[in-house]
């Protein structure tokens, strides 16, 4: 293979950006996919094989046949899991990654969301820090995401949002029912509800065209391109500039590095299991949390015994996601409207501020249940079975009401990836061991939200209600992040503010990784505000001593 | 394996030549899609509206048995052998023959029974998964539970 100047593991949120910055600075870049690429061939809208519900499988990868992991239960035992089963933590491995399938939330973080130890002081048993960078560094970089991907919505009622320079380049999509119902039971409460900004076209932008309003939003594509991923925006970018070359169905095995201890390129195995090197002059990693850490770890050499930037042993750590932690309510007559994708409305009012708790939620209403969703969602004193549940699911399906949010975690340095060197995948790789719980902590945040969700819904008008709660396990899924974290103390963190690791000049880890603390928002606007940054960095520094 | 399987298939042929029966199951004998006829007639009972039996839930798990729930076709086998086994111990006949009362009773027995109510929580995940979920994989028929709930089928907005 001839040798690239950079190449980028994982075409996500954050890989994308990345090659398509790199691209367009002209350096040469491989982009490296595990997954395929999907089209509007395969957007279909399969309630039982989706990212949501996998219940028959992964509709966007990774398969259960090639792809084992190890999970560790409470008790300390550990179980072989299946990709599309419980414990597996998947986020999509496709062109695009999560964000092909994602609801596209398209939250920035608040500015104490980065000083969250020095908002709230230590927290005994958490490895709670500030990030090293500040709202304010990011910022220029949330508007170029905003308005490059395309985000629709209105935050101008959002008092609690940080400073913006630019509003929202698309308005939002006009309001559902549910909006119409939880504005004013907001404001009753003295609350301040908006518009939730989404990474999805409301107008025509950017060569796209406008949400058609479907039913079958987050889990799935989209197939009329509406919700922007970096498969539909920055990918093909990167592709026409001439310099980047994608390849999909690709599985990388290792990072190498020379006797000197700089990174030289990677080995993968092609769609056909033939194994390959890419030298490169540059190596960025944009697996996510799980598989970063994972390849990381398994790239193993004399001079980096315990795997690249894990000579303080922090990689892997502080693996983190978000428990959703809200209530359901019945509203006293119908108020499903079928109009996507739901989700319309939020609150900041308890990201911060709540006495007591360090960090809260953001809450915002719940896309559209599909009726096989809906049966996972009822109150616990309805029989799981039978003439009754029948009945409550045909009496309430078009009355229920759903609001919930990501509750903001304490990391935990014990909640962890590790890879399993007694279990392989299909390629012969070892593969990634989770296990830990979570903080005590997360777990009374998130009860604080699911009350504040209950009191909304029941100040709409909701005649019965039901929360939903945190659970003592550790999170990953769609929203893993923290295993890779910034900082600028190489003993306590695996890469610098510049997401390049501590150890070696030229490797980076650029995604949800090294997220600090990961807010109490959807993480993917962030993820793609840093890539953003980090690939600026990239550029700068550049010599441009190696140009094709 | 293939040995095993051809052996079997040949026995089963020849009980099922005997009765003059042959299954037009993918998986399931006939004997054994009674049972889980009726077992799944509970889970989602038929009143006003269809329930799992018409909505076609047993030809949905019928058919993921050979597909994606072939790991679980083990369970499957057994389990219905013994809720079989169970009810004639507990009433005197196999589940299907027996009338609606004493089979609930069966079920709620089953339910208690930490040893078998695993395989009753899979008959209800996947019922549920049948009636509820999309056509496309053999259970809810003709959109049998989409009707019910009042939610519109996509046939222009979305692709189905």
């Amino acid at each position: 293979m001839n040798r690239v100047n950079a190449v980028v593991i994982g075409a996500g949120a954050a890989g994308g950006i990345v090659a398509k910055e790199l691209a367009e600075a002209g350096l040469s870049v491989v982009l490296l996919e595990r997954g395929k690429w999907y089209t509007a061939f395969d957007c279909r809208k399969d309630d039982l094989r989706n990212q949501r519900t996998s219940v028959l499988g992964n509709a966007f990868g990774p398969d259960d046949e090639r792809n084992p992991r190890v999970a560790v239960d409470l008790k300390g035992r550990a179980h072989l899991v299946r990709a599309s089963g419980p414990g597996y933590s998947n986020n999509a491995a496709c062109v695009g990654g999560g964000t092909q399938s994602y609801g596209a939330m398209a939250w920035r973080y608040m500015e104490r969301d980065f000083r969250m130890r020095s908002t709230y002081g230590q927290v005994a048993g958490s490895t709670l820090e500030d990030w090293p960078i500040s709202y304010t560094d990011l910022e220029p970089y949330y508007e170029k995401a905003e308005w490059e991907i395309g985000v629709s919505g209105d935050d101008s009622e959002n008092p609690f949002r940080a400073p913006r320079h630019k509003p929202l380049p698309m308005p939002p999509l006009a309001p559902n029912r549910e909006f119409e119902i939880l504005y004013p039971a907001a404001k009753r409460l003295g609350l301040h509800p908006f518009h939730i900004p989404m990474l999805r076209n409301s107008v025509p932008y950017n060569g796209r065209g406008p949400c058609m309003r479907c039913r079958w939003c987050v889990g799935f594509a989209c197939e009329v391109n509406a919700k922007g991923g970096t498969q539909n925006t920055v990918i093909p970018k990167a592709l026409t500039t001439g310099n980047c070359e994608l390849r999909t169905e690709c599985m990388t095995r290792q990072i190498l590095t020379d006797g000197r201890g700089r990174a030289t390129g990677v080995e993968y195995f092609d769609a056909h299991d033939r194994l390959h090197q890419q030298d490169a002059d540059l190596v960025v990693v944009s697996s996510a949390a799980v598989e970063s850490a994972r390849l990381l770890l398994n790239s193993k050499s004399t001079l980096f015994p315990h795997g690249l930037g894990n000579r303080y042993d922090w990689v892997g750590r502080n693996f983190q996601g978000h428990s959703y932690t809200g209530a359901f309510g019945i509203m006293p007559a119908d108020i499903y409207d079928d109009l996507g994708p739901g989700a319309s409305i939020a609150v900041c009012d308890y990201n911060h501020g709540n006495a007591g708790l360090a960090g809260g939620a953001m809450l915002a209403n719940e896309f559209i249940r599909l009726p096989y969703q809906f049966v996972g969602m009822l109150p616990a004193d309805v029989p799981k079975w039978g003439q009754a549940h029948k009945n409550f699911m045909r009496s309430f399906y078009r009355r229920a009401i759903a609001v919930q949010g990501p509750t903001q975690e304490m990391p935990m340095f014990s909640a962890r990836v590790e890879v399993d060197t007694a279990v392989h995948d299909y390629w012969g790789i070892p593969v990634p061991r989770l296990s830990g719980d979570k903080h005590p902590h997360t777990i009374e945040i998130g009860a604080f939200a699911a009350a504040k969700a209950e009191a909304w819904l029941k100040e709409a008008g909701a005649v019965r209600t039901w929360k939903r709660l945190a659970g003592p396990g550790f999170t990953g899924g769609q929203h893993q992040a923290g295993t890779c974290r910034m900082g600028d103390d190489p003993k306590t963190s695996v890469v610098n503010r510049y997401c390049q690791a501590h150890e070696i000049d030229n490797l980076f880890v650029i995604d949800g990784s090294v997220h600090v603390t990961n807010g109490g928002f959807n993480p993917a606007l962030t993820i793609m505000a840093n890539a953003y940054r980090a690939s600026d960095y990239l550029v700068k520094g550049w010599k441009g001593t190696h140009y094709r | 394996m293939n040995r095993r399987r051809f052996i079997v298939t040949g026995l089963a042929g020849t009980a099922a030549s005997c009765a003059r029966s042959k299954s037009p199951w993918r998986f399931f004998s006939l004997r054994e899609a009674r049972t889980v006829e009726a077992i799944c007639a509970h889970i989602i009972p038929r009143d006003q509206d269809p329930g799992a039996v018409e909505a076609g839930v047993v030809v949905f798990m019928d058919r993921q048995l050979t597909g994606f729930y072939k790991p679980l076709q083990k369970a499957y086998r057994q389990g219905i052998a013994t809720i079989d086994r169970e009810s004639i111990h507990r009433a005197g006949r196999v589940f299907a023959d027996l009338p609606a009362a004493p089979q609930l009773e069966v079920l709620r027995r089953i339910e208690r029974n930490p040893d078998l109510r695993p395989f009753f929580d899979l008959l209800v995940a996947h019922a549920m998964q049948g009636f509820y979920g999309d056509p496309r994989h053999g259970g809810n028929l003709e959109r049998a539970s989409w009707k019910m709930l009042g939610v519109a089928s996509p046939p222009v907005r979305g692709r189905a």
